[in-house]
């Protein structure tokens, strides 16, 4: 027991080391934040354009519906973030001088998340504050805003150790392709348009689609337009954006930990 | 080990394979505590591969092998608690100052703070960074990253070292720097195990070389075993024509008492001397008196080529190699 506390003491540590290497990266690039604000600053351009022009399923003003999605869409982006670092790294060698050394083997991994999630902090960020310039508000009270942010955030810790994962698996150009499969993933969910909308069998995939959880979620905390009922995936919506990410983290954390252990390129 | 000093690494058999590319093909290796062990060979040899093996970061599939005391498979964790290892190219992070990559990598061995900034100062020192500690890595130069990549290696005074190629792509200033640190490196008690392309550097600094290529070891033995085997300087004559090519070889093999090595292709000989100049200028004077053209004359240091044509008994040159 004892043992297995000390080794969690310096996974922890260790992944703190290694990530606040990785976070200065923040404070000595700032255009780093400029290229972060450049997908949320388009996508509002986006809402606001064809705002005016989509309709909800349920009645409401399409940008406060939109809103949830795009945050659950940037947040989905992270994946690529996250394999494009492990990509690097390892391409650099960082990797494994890390591996060749005494220190806890998880505390890479672990230090590649403590990163990312701060980088996700500041984007979310700009995000929101995107979204109220353009007229997004929230309206449950500051309680359950909270909680739906921080259903966002665990949606994308999740997504990052699936992003680790995926950049210690795939040759380094897959990384960078990552965008190609990843968007349709993102939209074929209740991020622009309503599930029921769709054609049926579209619909059911898109209504099952783990984003979709987090988006109906978060929709319903913040008490923006386009929660609809009726189907039992859309009914247990915070559940869901719960059990989705846990089970992620529940597969991917061990599966990446083991993996850099093992990583022979 | 059976006899006198005690091994600090032991390679037996090692084997491994990438689809049907035999990087290792049963390589044995016993390097005795506190010396310098070079492994020589030509690019695609298996060079990288016996030390990514030997410092746990890759599995073999067949043979074992021991680093200070400890087996790299079963008991990895043991192993990378007694070695330092740098890559075959700086594993450093560019965004952090020298400085910062030296704490960073000292804090992930569990020294403490304190220990880690402590000891950083005194390697900054030692590896001649202190001027450049506080600069970003994408303003240092490759001997500086090297410097850096080797300080990170010997952070806690390592029992096993293992350096992939510390000098390839420096220039000579640099490459006698790393050398130098090298030496002080063992001077503290340290083995080191070290690759490298060229006979030179093996020379320099190894008290026992091992020459590899195709996956296995091809000879082994002192740095004066092996120049013995392929002898001194040598004289590269390129004559006029191919005609009297013959004789002229017949006359150098006169004057140096061995026979010369003759290209036809090229119109070239190629012999061993002793008093470099003094040989170089009879020899030409010989060949020009006897009505020879001579159109160009160098002389040359033994190479790794060298070494395998005489370690195979010249069965041949062997192939090209690759990259
Ligand atoms: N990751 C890999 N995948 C496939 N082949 C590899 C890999 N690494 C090395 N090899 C092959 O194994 C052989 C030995 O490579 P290596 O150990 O890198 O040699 P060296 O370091 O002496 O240049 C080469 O033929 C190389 O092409
Ligand atoms: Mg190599």
């Amino acid at each position: 027991m004892m043992a297995v506390l000390g080794r969690a003491r310096w996974a922890v540590t260790d992944g703190w080391v290694v990530g606040r290497a990785n976070m200065i990266n923040w404070r000595r690039n700032p255009g780093l934040i400029f290229y972060c604000m450049m997908f949320p600053i388009m996508t509002v351009v986006f809402g606001y354009v064809f705002g005016s022009a989509m309709s909800v399923a349920g009645g409401g003003d399409y940008r406060e519906f939109l809103m949830p999605g795009l945050f659950g869409q940037a947040m989905m982006f992270g994946v690529v973030t996250s394999m494009l670092a492990v990509t690097s790294a390892v391409s650099r060698g960082v990797t494994d001088r890390f591996r060749s050394m005494p220190m806890a083997q998880s505390g890479v991994a672990l230090g590649r998340s403590f990163a990312d999630m701060f980088s996700s902090l500041i984007e979310l960020t700009i995000l929101l504050g995107c979204g109220l310039l353009v007229g997004w508000r929230w309206h449950e009270g500051p309680g359950k805003a909270l909680a739906a942010l921080g259903l966002l955030l665990l949606w994308r810790y999740s997504l990052i150790w699936v992003g680790i994962y995926l950049g210690l698996l795939l040759p380094p150009e897959a990384a960078g392709a990552a965008y190609v499969p990843l968007l349709p993933l993102t939209m074929l969910a209740n991020t622009f348009v309503s599930p029921e909308k769709m054609p049926g069998w579209l619909g059911a995939i898109a209504e099952w689609n783990p984003l979709s959880s987090t988006v109906s979620a978060c929709r319903e905390l913040f008490g923006n337009p386009g929660v609809t009922g009726g189907s039992w995936v859309a009914e247990h919506a915070i559940e869901l954006a719960v059990a989705w990410p846990v089970l992620l983290l529940v597969l991917f954390v061990p599966l990446s930990v083991r993996r850099y252990r093992t990583l022979s390129r | 080990m059976s006899g006198s000093a005690k091994a600090a690494l032991v390679a037996e058999g090692l084997r491994k394979t990438y689809g049907s590319e035999t990087a290792l093909d049963g390589f044995d290796l016993v390097v005795p505590e506190g010396t310098v062990c070079a492994l020589l060979g030509p690019n695609g040899a298996g060079k990288t591969t016996a030390v990514r093996i030997l410092s746990t970061l890759l599995k073999p599939d067949g043979g074992r092998a021991l680093v200070a005391g400890h087996d790299v498979t079963r008991e990895a964790a043991e192993v990378r608690r007694n070695i330092g290892v740098t890559g075959q190219y700086p594993a450093v992070e560019e965004i952090l100052t020298g400085r910062e990559n030296l704490e960073m990598w000292g804090r992930l061995y569990h020294v403490g703070r304190r220990e880690a900034q402590r000891r950083t100062e005194e390697l900054l020192e030692q590896f001649d960074l202190t001027e450049a500690a506080d600069k970003r890595l994408k303003h240092y130069s490759g001997g500086m990253r090297r410097r850096l990549d080797l300080a990170a290696g010997f952070f806690t005074v390592p029992k096993v070292l293992f350096l992939d190629e510390p000098t390839t792509g420096l220039d000579p200033r640099n490459r006698n720097e790393v050398w130098k640190m090298v030496r002080s490196m063992v001077e503290q008690g340290t083995t080191v195990l070290l690759t490298t392309q060229y006979l030179e550097e093996a020379d320099r600094l190894a008290d026992q070389i091992s020459v590899i290529d195709a996956g296995r070891g091809v000879v082994e033995g002192t740095p004066e075993t092996l120049k013995s085997l392929v002898g001194g300087d040598r004289i590269v004559v390129t004559l006029a024509g191919t005609a009297d090519l013959a004789a002229a070889a017949a006359q150098v093999a006169r004057f140096t008492g061995t026979e010369p090595e003759v290209d036809a292709e090229a119109r070239r000989i190629d012999a061993p001397v002793r008093d470099r100049v003094g040989d170089l200028v009879e020899i030409v004077q010989m060949l020009r008196g006897q009505g020879h053209g001579v159109v160009d004359v160098s002389l040359r240091r033994p190479t790794l080529d060298d070494v395998f044509l005489h370690a195979t008994n010249r069965a041949g040159r062997r192939k090209e190699p690759v990259g």
